[in-house]
């Protein structure tokens, strides 16, 4: 974590406008224009697959604030990212109606539990924007509240990250009960449609995509907007040294807590994205694992780096789709050996790396120019937590 | 332990307070009197007490190792709200940022502003650290231990800045340097065990039967 | 105590001489009944297949009062040719007299078994049987049984004043076996038409149903809490180990359920091996052969991540969690390629079934060892604790890491050890959960968040942290999971755990000073 906050200064404008065209621009394309056997053609396959390694960027973006910025490491993330996801699967199981197994307008879990009446909570979800927007508040009300609690109490560190993996093995419970009427162990699934567009069709699925990476690049830019700002330096400065924030004047706990409902409600709208791109969402989205999965694409990543969140979110994912394909029984030894590797090599992961490369690079050159090798680098080995 | 203090208004009261570490008695049934505006200070928050106007500056340096000089004096700065949306929204002003110009030149890092400030040196960091607590400009400062692990020359210069700040701000230090508490002294309060044993100028501390035997050592006189 | 003497002469090697004498036993004690009245019998085993239903009854009455259990195979043989109707008829009879000679048995499961048998077949001529083997009966609960089987045959007799002291002696025996029986009095008595005689019955069974269900919640309140000390035990042997590492180097090991796991597959490899290479009687023996084998295993596994991942990341506890539980992650997918899902440690003789205290409280012995363990497992800590060198050591490093350094404590050898230690410690209680479930890959992640919870909860420095938090984590969680289910309790707990740490937010027992922050 050398200089998390400053790198992003310099490298900022040019390569996000790159990265933006690429994906907003040139990966539908390829998708659309080359025939199919070409050797550009993207599939319909891919592309979806990719955006749901963009929403899942999404939900790494917030982790990285509150993780990576603020060191306090959140295991529950999960539980938001699947808040978020069963706002939009409820929505899109409501508009299934009719074309149901059971063909009746009620789910077909809930008419095989014999369940009569829709639930009460069920109800609001039959309108698109109150999917979207509870999406996004129910998980950032959550949070609030979770998370009013346990910083008010000044809970942290170790104490904080078991309390948040207690919540997402008590929220992976009770998602899959029968009786929370949530689709229970199978989840929701066999979505058919988003505001009258067929899920099944190419067409729906890319502007999904395109969507996806609109919202990957705003919640891009609002967290450079954060960091970068006072309050985004306060959270750096709550990592650093906590005790000289309250001394300062400010109140650690609500900065914390800002920071915990804004990666709550980023891991919504990943969770929002994800559900029709995939079309299921089940417990075995948010519970302990997976939750702790998500750390790990920051880490690998580069935590305290918003470019590496992204870059860890797509490029673990993409190893794992790769790998589960084809040695299922290997992926489990190679994520829990990336993950000591990381921790233990390359605690600035993939990010951290290239910026060692880089200046690795300058250093010759400037050796080259001119002998010595002035100040910045004595204080990479120190203070890291 | 020392204390001297400069005497302006006051700002606490505590009436017999105890604290102990195992055993160690480090402030014995000790009655301390800070009168200030009459505010209540009993049962608040660390954050509030600094908004009334008391910044502390711990002994280790505490700074944040990952921001700039710069930014970890921008954060101390005094402004009218410190909550989450008006320090997220929040921009700079002119007068601002002059200040903290000034404050770098109080403290000597001028040079210094953009760099890291976990690369600091020792010294510099416990300037930055008392630059930091100036900027929220309290009228009472707390210093602990200022000087430890200083060289001789950082020493002397802290003990200028501590003094040129005794103008405008009631410092309270508390130290065993006693070269550095004969520098910026006017009252020492020294306390043994946790109790008051002496109190006055640095010429009457020093003349003390009971601190030359407690702190000096029997046998060595002051020189 | 069949059990108990089979062990005895395990122990001695003379397993010979235990098989000679156990059948020659079983068939001395037959021998008393075995008085054949030759005659009689012979006539009603050939009426038994007669089509005429009442000569048969006649028949059957007549083997049930002077045949036994020697006639059994001979009914077998009938049986086997006979029509649907008449197999039928002979089954609750070679039943009856099955059970009649097992009241005799030298097994006291046995003869429980059979009385409870004989109650339910209903049958009036079990009475005497029941009430003659009362009277020589040893075991307590034996006794009981017969005596709760015949008051229930009572309970069905015609004879009014018979039904109503079988009703008042169930109601005393507390029997809850009774209860529907006596809830049909009850309901006979309430109809319109209800007899007098029925009314009073009705009366009797009611004051007898109440006695029984006051009681029954009694045996529940106690059941839950035996249950809830069972839970805390288990998770005060796995917390204990976590607790101690977390106390010293502030460093939560996510990998502690798998070195449970470790500890549990240790175990199930050594009863593999006994299988394999001992005789059978010695099998039970694998059980305490297996305790220093789970613990070194992890012990030793502990020893190597220490050495190899968490000694390079001191002073960065989240870090540690996420390569513990990178670690863990390998483990489980090791053990699941390796193992396979599903493999089962059978619980040794002495720790199966379990021990009746009181009328319907029944308590486990793998339930009762675990609780002894737990509290062998404190003991031997707080010694190694107190009372050691190493234990001294570990306390001053606890305690301010720096000094101890100063003073020549190698605190990297103290590390590595205790790490060590802790690990042995979940081994061991990977040894103790093969006796209450499988053991699969995922045996760690069952219990593991709340050892957690109960190492938060507790605080670091202090034994009776972890003490006070399992019991009241474990304790809790079996006082709820009645009223709001498994799932909702666990809820519940962690709601309380938040709340709790808002009052003490670095758990029951912090550390206090200037190094505290």
């Amino acid at each position: 974590m050398s200089d998390g906050t400053t790198d992003t200064n310099r490298s900022g404008g040019l390569g996000f406008a790159v990265v933006g065209a690429i994906l907003l621009v040139v990966m539908p394309l390829l998708n659309l224009l080359p025939p199919e056997d070409s050797w550009f053609h993207l599939s319909d396959f891919s592309l979806n697959r990719f955006g749901k390694f963009l929403a899942f960027a999404i939900l790494a973006l917030g982790l990285d604030l509150i993780w990576g910025y603020t060191g306090i490491l959140s295991l529950g993330q999960g539980v938001f990212f699947g808040l978020g996801a069963y706002c939009m699967g409820m929505h899109m199981m409501l508009t299934i109606g009719k074309e149901s197994v059971y063909g009746s307008d009620m789910p077909d879990f809930m008419v095989w539990n014999q369940v009569k009446e829709l639930p009460f909570f069920w109800k609001p979800f039959y309108s698109f924007p109150a999917a979207v927007i509870g999406a996004l508040l129910v998980p950032m009300a959550f949070a609030l509240v979770f998370g009013f609690f346990a910083f008010r109490s000044r809970i942290k560190g170790v104490y904080f990250a078991i309390i948040t993996q207690a919540l997402a093995l008590a929220a992976w419970l009770v998602f899959n009960r029968n009786d929370t009427n949530l689709g229970g162990t199978n989840g929701l699934t066999d979505f058919k449609q988003v505001l009258g567009y067929r899920l099944s069709e190419p067409g729906t699925q890319r502007a999904l995509y395109v969507i996806t990476v609109l919202c990957l690049g705003a919640t891009y830019l609002l967290c450079r907007w954060i960091i970068r700002s006072r309050a985004g330096r306060v959270l750096v400065a709550v990592r650093d040294s906590e005790k000289r924030v309250v001394f300062s004047g400010y109140t650690p706990a609500n900065y914390k807590l800002f920071v915990f409902v804004v990666s709550a409600g980023l891991a919504g709208l990943a969770g929002l994205l994800y559900a029709p791109q995939v079309g299921i969402i089940t417990p075995a989205q948010i519970g302990v694992l997976p939750s702790l999965e998500m750390v790990i694409w920051v880490a690998v990543g580069g935590r305290g780096s918003l470019a590496g969140a992204v870059l860890g979110a797509v490029s673990v994912n993409y190893g794992r789709s790769v790998l589960t394909n084809y040695f299922p029984e290997l992926w489990p030894f190679i994520l829990g050996g990336l993950f000591v590797l990381v921790v233990l090599l390359f605690p600035d992961g993939m990010v951290g790396m290239i910026r060692k490369g880089k200046s690795l690079l300058t250093q010759r050159k400037a050796a080259e120019e001119k002998p010595a090798v002035p100040d910045r680098k004595v204080a990479v080995s120190e203070g890291k937590r | 332990m020392a204390e001297p203090s400069s005497f302006q208004n006051s700002i606490i009261y505590l009436d017999g307070v105890t604290v102990d570490y195992d055993g160690f008695k480090a402030l014995n049934n000790l009655t301390f009197m800070v009168d200030y505006q009459d505010k209540e200070l009993t049962g608040k928050h660390a954050d509030e007490i600094v908004k009334l106007g008391i910044g502390r500056k711990f002994q280790a340096p505490s700074i944040y190792g990952n921001l700039t000089v710069w930014e970890n004096l921008d954060l101390s700065l005094k402004r009218s709200s410190k909550g989450v949306f008006p320090t997220l929204f929040g921009k700079s002003t002119a007068e601002e940022r002059a200040r903290i110009e000034k404050n770098l030149e109080t403290i000597g890092l001028k040079d210094y502003a953009h760099t890291r400030a976990g690369s600091l040196s020792h010294g510099q960091k416990q300037w930055l650290e008392i630059g930091m607590v100036i900027l929220q400009d309290p009228s009472l400062l707390l210093v602990d231990e200022p000087v430890a692990g200083m060289t001789d020359k950082e020493t002397e210069q802290t003990g200028q800045l501590l003094q040129s700040l005794a103008e405008k701000h009631a410092i309270i230090v508390i130290e065993h340097d006693m070269e550095f508490v004969r520098q910026i002294a006017r009252i020492v309060t020294v306390l043994h065990e946790g109790t008051v044993i002496c109190e006055g100028t640095v010429e009457k501390v020093q003349a003390d039967d009971r601190v030359r035997e407690i702190y000096l050592g029997r046998q060595k006189v002051a020189h | 105590m069949m059990i108990s003497l089979r062990h005895t002469v395990a122990t001695l090697g003379i397993v010979g001489l235990f098989l000679l004498f156990g059948p020659s036993r079983a068939i001395a004690a037959d021998g008393p009944v075995t008085a054949p009245s030759t005659s009689s019998i012979e006539q009603a085993l050939t009426q038994l297949t007669s089509e005429d239903e009442s000569i048969r009854d006649a028949a059957i009455r007549v083997l049930i009062s002077q045949g036994d259990a020697g006639l059994v195979p001979r009914l077998e043989g009938i049986r086997a040719s006979a029509s649907r109707s008449i197999r039928q008829a002979i089954k609750p009879l070679m039943d009856l007299l099955k059970n009649r000679a097992k009241l005799a048995s030298p097994d006291s499961d046995a003869r429980r078994s059979a009385a409870t048998d004989l109650g339910s077949s209903g049958n009036p001529s079990a009475i005497p049987w029941l009430d003659a083997a009362k009277v020589n009966e040893s075991n307590k609960w034996v006794r009981y049984t017969m005596e709760e089987s015949s008051a229930l045959i009572k309970l069905a007799s015609d004879d009014p004043s018979t039904k109503l002291a079988a009703a008042e002696k169930l109601g005393e025996l507390r029997s809850g076996n009774a209860v529907p029986a006596l809830k049909a009095l009850v309901e006979a008595g309430a109809v319109a038409e209800a007899t007098e005689q029925q009314k009073v019955l009705a009366k009797v069974a009611e004051a007898a149903i109440d006695r029984i269900e006051t009681w029954g919640d009694w045996a529940n309140a106690i059941e839950t809490i035996f249950r809830g000390i069972s839970l805390s035990s288990i998770l005060l042997i796995m917390s204990l180990g976590l607790a101690i590492v977390f106390g010293l180097m502030g460093v939560i090991n996510m990998a502690h359920g798998e070195l449970m796991m470790v500890g549990a597959y240790a175990t199930f490899v050594t009863q593999q091996c006994f299988t394999a290479w001992f005789p059978p009687d010695v099998f039970d023996w694998y059980f305490p052969v297996a305790l220093p084998v789970a613990f070194l295993a992890a012990a030793g596994s502990g020893f190597l991540l220490e050495a190899t991942v968490i000694r390079f990341l001191y002073g960065r506890p989240l870090e540690t969690m996420l390569a513990t539980w990178g670690v863990s992650l390998v483990l489980m997918q090791a053990a699941r390629v390796y193992f396979g899902d599903l493999t089962a440690v059978v619980a040794p003789g002495p720790l199966r079934g379990g021990a009746q205290v009181l009328v319907g409280v029944y308590l486990p012995y793998n339930r009762i060892f675990i609780i002894a363990l737990s509290i062998v497992c404190v003991l031997g800590i707080y010694f190694a604790l107190f009372k050691s060198n190493l234990g001294l050591r570990v306390r001053a490093v606890t305690q301010n890491r720096n000094m101890s350094a100063c003073l020549g404590i190698p605190t990297r050898k103290v590390d590595s050890y205790t790490f060590a230690f802790g690990s042995g410690l979940a081994g061991i209680a990977g040894w103790v959960l093969t006796m209450v479930g499988n053991v699969d890959p995922g045996l760690g992640q069952n219990y593991i968040v709340d050892a957690f919870m109960v190492v938060v909860t507790g605080g670091v420095g202090k034994l009776a942290g972890t003490i006070v938090a399992s019991l009241g984590i474990g304790g809790l969680n079996k006082l709820i999971e009645p009223g709001l289910g498994a799932v909702y309790g666990k809820v519940f707990i962690l709601v309380m755990v938040i709340l709790f740490l808002q009052w003490r937010p670095s758990g029951l027992f912090a550390m206090k000073g200037r190094d505290a922050d």
